[in-house]
């Protein structure tokens, strides 16, 4: 064993790589600590864990967790309500999943070109504001003096100023909006790129043969930027289970609390909320597998379908 | 941008019909309304701070300042808390920026290193960090047992390294032509002097674009701030922020409390109401963003390209 590290060693070669390995090391233990390590708190899930007092065998309870979601029917009630939330907010993206293409595709068939830079400009900025700050954009157009409510009244529309955040009306669709509001231009992007570089000779030629606009787009813009959606696609339904939980969070309240929860702002309610830390890791396990489920499944679908996948 | 002019604008022209032009002119109309929806909740909001609050609070500044002051902004100077959480979140996206940018231009390099010790497995490694997430309670956890709550690094830290910004570097250095590399190693460099001499000069504008995605993100960062920090003096802009549009009046007591010298002194109509301390807040914690964003656009269709190719 010695013997074969020294000869190992001996060749220059091999001590560069060990050398540089060395330098990449202090990195991959940050890798290891912050994302692997973590793992091993999975074993919460099977025991009863109140949080100030180490795990001991004894609060071993096995698969208690898992199985309550089941049995206990208030609790089942709750999980199918955050379920029904998660898939109404990703099905909701999904189905208008094409709109940021539609927005690339004629925002690049405007010509003059100052406007079109200046469309891109100010639809790509809201992506960079943090959700709180969309939530205090919200709050201060949104608020019984802000400018909605003001216009409204002056249309006479409302008699009374209407309070948009504290309900719970429409909450699924309020949320899409302000996801749409802060997404759509910087998704465009994806697809702007794509166009750019399209291939130029088969427009020309559609051109030549007298193809309207609208028929060069029909036939040639959106056949060829289909690819990129299709990844997109897939992307978003690989991330169905995992909306984030901030914006839900900034904008949840006791009037919206019951369709607003998505998964995983319920985790984090359930253990913030009364210290339930072992069910909230059983559900974020169950959350985790499913989603690598479903990443397997994206891209085994997208590598049939284009002959090459996307991990 | 140059190979659209090319496509659309040629000697070739569309035939040119009714719809065509309805479709134009409808065009332009779409996304003029989209632009005016993106620019002018900033707008209002600004227009709000700098006008009389009495006006502002019974909902008449719609379109332009009336009654321009700046007794908010002097206000909000005021509140001690918010200087501190501006400092914070200034160091820790400095800081935070540094720490990512650095590492993935280095381990970027690295895994194109041929003589790297296991570099496919340690490659492996980082990126498939990217598809799994342990959940909150197992983070926390984690965290807590590293003595990372409440303490500045927990800021930095977890974000250090990034797979994505990692995997970006890595597909830029490829494409640095091999010969200056082999060239330095001939003249007997040895791999940190490749990386400091040859490579960061050549990949300057990806590590620009990383630069702005970490800053943003570093920025933007509230999970963290929630989760791990329970010590006022950590607290981030965008967590007061939080806070501010969550407290009720106790807000406005606050600020007229502080500052009772300096409000003596101003006019009943100028006194602010939480609404405009919360609306000037707002301003404060959106403007750095909006300020560097000019420069930093032109960047980022860059790097979502190079993202792209990847897919």
């Amino acid at each position: 064993m010695a013997g074969k590290m020294k000869k190992y060693f001996q060749n220059k070669r091999n001590r560069r790589g060990f050398r540089e390995f060395l330098y990449i090391l202090p990195f991959l233990i940050l890798v290891a600590v912050f994302s692997y390590y973590p793992l091993y708190g999975w074993v919460y899930a099977f025991f009863d864990y109140k949080p100030p007092f180490p795990l001991s065998m004894d609060s071993f309870v096995g698969l208690k967790w898992f199985k309550s979601m089941v049995d206990n029917p208030v609790k089942l009630m709750q999980i199918l309500k955050v379920l029904r939330n998660t898939f109404a907010m990703s099905g909701l993206s999904l189905l208008f999943s094409w709109f940021p293409m539609i927005f690339a595709i004629f925002l690049n068939e405007i010509k003059c070109v100052p406007f079109k830079k200046f469309v891109q400009t100010v639809t790509t900025l809201p992506n960079f504001i943090s959700w709180v700050l969309v939530y205090s954009i919200a709050y201060c157009l949104l608020n019984s003096t802000g400018v909605v409510n003001s216009l409204l009244m002056s249309l006479g529309i409302i008699d009374s100023p209407e309070l948009f955040l504290q309900s719970g009306d429409h909450v699924w669709f309020k949320m899409w909006v302000w996801l749409t509001w802060k997404n759509a231009g910087w998704s465009a992007i994806m697809y702007i790129a794509a166009i750019t570089g399209m291939d130029g000779e088969l427009i020309e030629a559609a051109k030549v043969d007298g193809a309207t606009r609208m028929q060069v787009i029909r036939h040639i813009t959106i056949p060829s930027i289909l690819p990129t959606y299709f990844v997109l696609v897939m992307l978003s339904l690989a991330n169905f289970l995992s909306n984030g939980m901030e914006q839900y969070f900034v904008f949840e309240n006791a009037f919206n609390k019951e369709s607003i929860q998505v998964l995983d702002l319920y985790v984090y309610n359930l253990a913030m909320g009364n210290g339930g830390y072992s069910l909230s890791t059983a559900i974020s396990i169950l959350k985790s597998v499913v989603s690598v489920l479903l990443l397997c499944c994206t891209n085994g679908i997208s590598k049939l379908v284009r002959g090459e996948g996307f991990i | 941008m140059k190979r659209q002019k090319d496509v659309y604008t040629k000697k070739v022209k569309y035939k040119v019909s009714l719809t065509d032009r309805m479709i134009s002119v409808l065009t332009y109309i779409v996304y003029t309304i989209f632009a005016f929806v993106c620019v002018y909740p900033f707008y209002y909001i600004f227009i709000n701070t700098i006008s009389s609050n009495d006006l502002s609070q019974r909902g008449k500044v719609l379109f332009w300042p009336k009654e321009i002051h700046f007794h908010n902004y002097k206000q909000v100077m005021q509140i001690p808390d918010l200087f501190r959480a501006l400092e914070i979140s200034v160091a820790r996206t400095i800081v935070g920026t540094l720490f990512t940018v650095v590492i993935a231009a280095f381990l970027g390099f690295m895994f194109t290193r041929e003589t790297l010790w296991k570099r496919k497995l340690w490659y492996r490694f980082v990126a498939a960090t990217m598809y799994f997430n342990a959940g909150i309670i197992p983070w926390f956890i984690t965290m807590r047992n590293l003595h990372l709550t409440n303490n500045f690094w927990g800021y930095i830290l977890p974000m250090a390294v990034q797979p994505f910004y990692i995997i970006l570097c890595k597909t830029f250095v490829e494409s640095v032509p091999k010969e200056l590399q082999d060239a330095a190693e001939i003249d007997g460099a040895g791999t940190l002097k490749v990386f400091f001499a040859i490579i960061v000069p050549v990949i300057k504008p990806i590590l620009a674009t990383v630069a702005i995605f970490a800053a943003v993100a570093q920025w933007n960062a509230f999970q963290d701030t929630l989760l791990l920090v329970t010590d006022s003096r950590l607290y981030t802009l965008q967590f007061t922020l939080y806070q501010y549009i969550n407290q009720a009046s106790s807000l406005k007591a606050l600020v007229n409390n502080s500052s009772s010298g300096v409000n003596l002194a101003a006019s009943l109509a100028h006194a602010s109401t939480a609404t405009s301390i919360r609306m000037t807040v707002t301003i404060v914690v959106v403007t750095p963003i909006i300020l560097v964003y000019p420069i930093f656009q032109r960047f980022f269709t860059k790097g979502i390209m190079i993202g792209a190719v990847k897919g």
